[in-house]
């Protein structure tokens, strides 16, 4: 019973897979470089341009795809900022101390990343239209924080109760203060961590969608809104919604790079150590 | 370090509560909505206690969406885990060919779920095109994918695969390096076949492992959105009308906010209530396993 299955058919299943799941991005570059007249005529023969390029980030057809960008940068890098500044203590606080009800707290954070988002989103579209924070950036950042959050304190406390206590104590002994052995003694031993963290939850920011369809219009709206405007209007503009795609594709997929050692941890929440 | 059950860490953890409340009040907010009638047809709405649930779950509209959100989560899920776990084990045997496409594994995962629906959308077109272009020498160019029923299901739970199988799999190879080589060693030695020792040995010890992606999949699934959203809007008819769209339909477009709510809350309770009986039978999967093994 020794008949192993032939290495070639493995590579040839794998390769079947990759090309599923490459296909697509490949197909949307070349229709990203054909011309508006050719879309529709012959498929594999045309004369690249970079003009979808140009009418999506020159923001002409009253679409403002840049502004979109920007405000996708601004209000990810926010959510992110913000739970790392009110997660990292969360998590540190998590792993070290067992306190009353710690586990259910953790359990409650974790409970909103399988939260339907609509639930909280048509009230905070109700309240969001009495405060002014509709379609702001302020708004938005707070929003997300449902999804940014949990990744954080979920994420960094399996880091920190992986770092032993004996460094803090040694730390407070000689002098340091609880808040100095955290700042200046945990938190950068940890430090590859909350770059992988920090990335993660920017990716997950950057490519959430529900929020930003309901609770912006166009001063705050992202660019996963924003690229679907071009598939709107009386004839469909496929080039330009190609270029759209991957051009709102480009920031995740590069973070993705840099983190990819990373990037299983994060994606299990710490719940497959490898 | 334990000996002052001092205060800090509450004080440490207060802040991201104090978030966390901000999310919680929209959503006691919500609850409170959906005992009124409130809707952009009635501003000053009445009480009207449970009887928008009641309305609810006696519509047959309801309960087609909530079979369509089964069938979705549990077809997604299902094949993104057959998928991901076959494309884990391939990569496992670490052929130059494997070793360069691992790199590229994630990709999909990075692309928004609505722009992979976009891309899609497009490659799906029954005229213009690329699948049915490429279909079209073997006498399949006029597939109507997304108008027709049952291609409409299956063409939404297609793009879920191709945005969440690399899950399922960058978890599994993960868990398939951490298991130990001893029992693997021990069959080998026994001569044991290659089909037996992944039956008996590598399956049943992964397992434990995939569970994690397994539930995180089943319960995004339940509560998918953004594909639909850009692929079919839940048609055609309500063949595609899962949970969350016909609540998003109900509430934003239609303006029976109530009612739509209402919607979600049914939804969270279902997701809650298997979120944490999965989570606790995984605990004690994963604790068995640990004893098995170590």
């Amino acid at each position: 019973m020794r008949r192993r299955l032939p290495g070639w058919l493995a590579d040839a299943a794998l390769i079947l897979y990759f090309l599923f799941a490459l296909f697509p991005v490949a197909w949307m570059v070349i229709l990203s470089l054909k011309p508006a007249d050719k879309l529709f005529s012959t498929y594999f023969s045309f004369t690249p341009t970079l003009e979808s390029y140009r009418t999506v980030l020159g923001d002409s057809e009253g679409i403002p795809f840049t502004r979109f960008f920007v405000n996708s940068l601004v209000v990810s890098v926010g959510a992110v900022a913000l739970s790392l500044v009110v997660g990292l203590p969360a998590a540190y606080a998590s792993a070290r101390w067992r306190f009353k009800g710690s586990e259910n707290l953790m359990f409650t954070l974790l409970s909103f990343r399988f939260a339907p988002e609509l639930t909280v989103i048509i009230p905070l579209f109700v309240l969001y239209q009495k405060l002014g924070l509709f379609d702001t950036y302020v708004g938005m950042v707070w929003v997300l924080q449902l999804v940014t959050l949990p990744l954080v304190v979920w994420i960094m406390r399996s880091y920190f109760a992986d770092l032993t206590p004996e460094l803090e104590q040694a730390a407070l002994l000689d002098g340091y203060t609880r808040r100095q052995a955290f700042l200046r003694v945990a938190l950068p031993l940890v430090g590859p961590g909350v770059a992988a963290v920090s990335l993660l939850a920017f990716i997950f920011a950057w490519n959430n969608f529900v929020f930003p369809l309901i609770l912006t219009s166009h001063e705050a709206q992202t660019v996963t809104v924003g690229a679907l405007s071009f598939l709107g209007g009386d004839r469909p503009r496929y080039n330009l919604t190609a270029a759209a795609a991957l051009v709102s594709v480009v920031p995740p997929l590069l973070l993705a790079l840099t983190i990819q050692r990373y990037l299983v941890r994060g994606l299990s929440f710490g719940a497959v150590k490898s | 370090m334990r000996r002052r059950p001092a205060l800090r860490p509450y004080l440490l953890v207060l802040p991201a509560l104090l978030l966390t409340c901000g999310i919680l009040y929209p959503f006691a907010l919500g609850l409170y909505y959906t005992l009124f009638d409130f809707s952009a047809a009635k501003p000053q709405p009445d009480l009207v206690r449970l009887h928008n649930y009641g309305t609810l779950l006696s519509q047959d509209a309801f309960w087609n969406s909530a079979w369509v959100t089964v069938l979705y989560a549990v077809g997604a899920a299902g094949a993104e885990t057959v998928l991901g776990v076959a494309v884990a084990l391939l990569l496992h045997r670490s052929s130059p060919v494997g070793r360069v496409l691992e790199k590229i594994l994630i990709l999909p995962l990075m692309i928004a779920p609505v722009i992979a629906a976009i891309i899609w959308k497009l490659m799906l077109q029954p005229s213009v095109g690329v699948v049915n272009h490429l279909l079209r020498p073997f006498g399949l160019g006029g597939v109507q994918w997304t108008d027709t029923p049952a291609g409409a299901l299956l063409s939404s739970i297609a793009v879920d695969v191709w945005v969440y199988t690399p899950f399922v799999a960058v978890l599994a190879l993960a868990g398939l390096r951490s298991l130990p080589g001893s029992p693997f060693e021990a069959a080998a030695v026994d001569g044991a076949g290659r089909w037996y020792t992944l039956r008996r040995l590598t399956l049943p010890m992964l397992w434990p492992y995939v569970l994690v992606a397994v539930i995180f999949r089943f319960m995004d699934s339940l509560k998918v959105f953004d594909i639909i959203y850009a692929l079919t809007e839940g048609g055609p008819g309500d063949s595609t009308m899962v949970l969350q769209i016909r609540a998003y339909l109900e509430a934003i477009r239609f303006q029976r906010y109530s009612f739509g709510i209402s919607y979600t809350i049914v939804l969270w309770a279902v997701v809650y209530l298997a979120a944490m009986v999965l989570v606790r039978r995984l605990g004690r999967i994963q604790r068995g396993a640990a004893e098995v093994s170590g």
